[in-house]
């Protein structure tokens, strides 16, 4: 990760739309820009013009509470038109196709539109109708690149590098875009990649992608230097995957017993919202030596707003 | 009519053994009179002037036995008069039709209905399936005998596959009892919930959930293990994967059963599906290219008997969405000769092979005289060009819906004519 680019370079994709599509100069600008608006938001006058007279739309057809409210704050913060849509009300719900809604937004010229959807792919069908950037919220099972990106500088801020780091992400694979866009983007920083799930919610082929592969959450995570647990995706199980939660926490629950397989100085992450008790330990969520949870929250802002600037044109 | 006379043409009829060059006579009544090499300018009326093809190639009109129409209930994605012009295109003068339907084809009164259609409106030769269950709900099985007797060829759900074992064995002993066949779309519904394309790394990477090849093989299994005890006439719409062309291997000389492909399965891959191609949405789904190599390798050695188009006309509306929101299937009536040719082009199959699994292979299976150029025969045929190129083109297609799984695919082979029971009804 030491490597430092000119920060002329300019992105290579119009739209930001899965960590996939990003070349490792594309992470670097992001993720330097990235840094520098940290200490922007830790100060008392967080606004700047950068994006004055822009129009910023977020279209959020899941719900979201992290993520939407914290690109919108972004988007606030370099000084763009935010608008929310929301779902409920509109015409979505009276059966306005994805690519109808696309094209009458894209009538108001936006400069970037922000969203989120329960389908895979429906940020690309999305990008290929408008004329504006696109930045991809999380779409179903497929992507969720800022995530990846504010996970990435989670750990360099920490860990001062990501290369040759051993990252355990741990729980529902199956049903995890974060999950996804970490194993792409920590593998292409120099990551070792180790995955522990029950055989139920680990995708087929996952090994394909460069990672290793573990059933017993002690094995998987001896050595770590990060613990990245996921959440239970309840709401997208469709039959039957586990026994119970109970079952559950007791294999695959983050524990003290099991995060003393990882290396003594391992932090602990979560992209959140957590269920407390399944998939982790109250106690080990809320310990400020080794939960970097809050942090991932704070610079989440800070990558999106470097992701709004960069892609803004 | 007036007696037609074709000369120097290479004929390929895999019903009676014929490839070779020759002539062909057409009779006034539209029946085939004379065929094959006797048929020269030497033995021919010397006032008639026949028609020279110059090596062009002549088969029979290919029989597609799995082919849906928008007639009744959605004649606005394709309805008979526009599948038949696609159809015949393609060189294809026979189809067999699939009962999903709004109303589904599961009583005898809707198929007179069918019937009455299908004449006035289709140049084609329309052979209607009826559904294997009231409302394709995988309940109550309809009445074969007498929906037979109305000019039902065979029973299938189409899109829909009987998941109880019990009705299924019952479903196989009244089509015994009654000499009907009966085609199953096999996927087992509760290993392919919510699934949109194969199980494998392309649907983890796409973020879509998979249906996985065991899906298809555990239907198959259990229709061929009750098959055993009731030798019904037992077809399979379409085989996807390498693991069930094994169990079907294992099984052949067990049991009699009959099996299909679609040239799509045939012909493409999973990656094809590239970025959320939804024109690529399929079922069964496109596996691996092992699963296809498997597939070719199958028709070769005769465990496949036809290749279908499995020709699905949906609306761009019903296309352009999100993957999960998509309806599945590609229109492919037109394409499905030329696509074929591909495999004989790229060394893959024998033409004959191809061929007959077009034409007389799914003729046998049912039990009707179509497919083959036999003096007394319909003279349902196309005339060839099997090195012409061209470039798929979805706005070029005659079908009503565009929705073709090969858009800008250069392909090699086109149907210049296309004959039914002697009158010309195509040209290119």
């Amino acid at each position: 990760m030491a490597i430092k680019t000119n920060k002329a370079i300019k992105i290579s994709q119009k739209h930001l739309l899965g960590i996939q599509d990003l070349s490792i100069n594309d992470v670097n600008l992001i993720l330097d820009e990235a840094k520098d608006y940290i200490k922007l938001n830790q100060s008392s006058n967080k606004r700047t013009d950068i994006l004055k007279g822009k129009t910023q739309i977020n279209l959020f057809f899941e719900p979201s509470t992290r993520t939407q409210s914290s690109f919108e704050l972004a988007g606030k913060r370099l000084g763009a038109d935010v608008m929310s849509m929301n779902i409920s009300n509109s015409a979505i719900k009276k059966g306005e196709t994805l690519i109808d809604t696309a094209m009458t937004l894209n009538a108001m010229h936006p400069d970037i539109i922000v969203i989120r959807h329960q389908d895979s792919g429906a940020c690309n069908l999305l990008s290929q109708k408008v004329n504006c950037a696109v930045l991809n919220a999380g779409d179903g099972r497929r992507e969720h690149p800022t995530q990846a990106l504010l996970d990435a500088l989670t750990i360099i801020t920490r860990k001062k590098k990501i290369e040759g780091l051993r990252v355990a992400i741990c729980g529902d694979i199956v049903h995890s875009r974060v999950a996804r866009s970490n194993i792409y983007l920590l593998n292409m920083l120099g990551a070792e990649v180790n995955i522990i799930a029950p055989t139920n919610l680990m995708p087929k082929e996952i090994e394909k992608f460069g990672v290793n592969t573990f059933t017993d959450m002690k094995k998987g995570l001896k050595d770590c230097d990060i613990v990245m647990m996921l959440r239970l995706q309840n709401e997208r199980m469709t039959s039957s995957y586990l026994a119970s939660n109970r079952e559950y926490y007791e294999y695959y629950g983050l524990t003290q017993d099991k995060l003393d397989h990882a290396k003594p100085d391992a932090i602990i992450m979560h992209p959140g919202p957590m269920n407390r008790g399944i998939e982790i330990d109250t106690v080990l969520a809320d310990d400020i030596n080794k939960s970097v949870i809050k942090e991932q929250v704070e610079l989440g802002v800070a990558v999106r707003m470097a992701c709004l600037k960069i892609f803004c044109k | 009519m007036k007696r037609q006379y074709f000369i120097n043409a290479n004929i390929v009829d895999p019903h009676n053994s014929m490839n070779e060059n020759g002539g062909l006579i057409i009779g006034e009544d539209g029946k085939i009179e004379a065929i094959g090499k006797k048929v020269n300018t030497n033995n021919l009326p010397t006032r008639e002037r026949p028609i020279d093809l110059d090596g062009k190639y002549i088969f029979p009109g290919l029989v597609d036995m799995r082919v849906f129409v928008g007639e009744p209930g959605y004649e606005y994605k394709e309805n008979f008069r526009t599948l038949s012009n696609a159809a015949l295109a393609g060189g294809v003068t026979s189809v067999v039709t699939m009962p999903n339907t709004d109303p589904i084809i599961d009583n005898v009164s809707i198929v007179d209905f069918l019937k009455r259609r299908g004449r006035d409106k289709s140049k084609i030769n329309i052979f209607p399936c009826a559904s294997l269950t009231k409302g394709v709900e995988g309940q109550t099985m309809t009445e074969f005998g007498l929906l037979q007797e109305k000019g039902i060829i065979a029973f299938t759900d189409g899109i829909k596959t009987i998941q109880n074992s019990r009705l299924m064995s019952r479903i196989m002993n009244s089509a015994k009892d009654l000499g009907s066949l009966i085609m199953q779309h096999a996927e087992d519904y509760e290993l392919a919930k919510n699934g949109m394309i194969n199980s494998g790394i392309v649907a983890t990477k796409l973020g879509l959930s998979g249906i996985p090849d065991i899906a298809e093989r555990i239907i198959i299994e259990r229709d061929l293990t009750l098959l055993e005890k009731t030798k019904c006439r037992y077809h399979i719409s379409q085989l996807s994967s390498e693991k069930s062309i094994s169990t079907i291997e294992y099984r052949k000389d067990k049991v009699q059963f009959t099996s299909g492909v679609s040239i799509n399965n045939l012909s493409l891959n999973e990656n094809d599906i590239g970025d959320f191609r939804t024109f690529l949405k399929l079922s069964p789904p496109l596996r691996k290219e092992e699963d296809r190599l498997a597939l070719v390798k199958a028709l070769k050695d005769g465990l496949i008997d036809v290749i279908v188009s499995d020709h699905k006309p949906e609306d761009e509306e019903s296309k352009r969405l999100t993957f999960a929101q998509a309806a599945t299937g590609a229109s492919g009536i037109e394409t499905l000769l030329s696509l074929s040719l591909e495999l004989y082009h790229n060394g893959s199959l024998k033409l004959e092979t191809i061929i007959s699994a077009l034409t007389n292979n799914p003729a046998k299976i049912l039990k009707i005289n179509k497919g083959n150029l036999s003096i007394g025969s319909d003279a349902d045929f196309c005339i060839v060009d099997i090195n012409k190129p061209w470039i798929v083109k979805k706005n070029k297609l005659i079908s009503k819906s565009k929705n073709t799984s090969i858009e800008d695919k250069k392909l090699q082979g086109k149907v210049l004519n296309t004959f039914v029971k002697g009158k010309e009804l195509f040209k290119l």
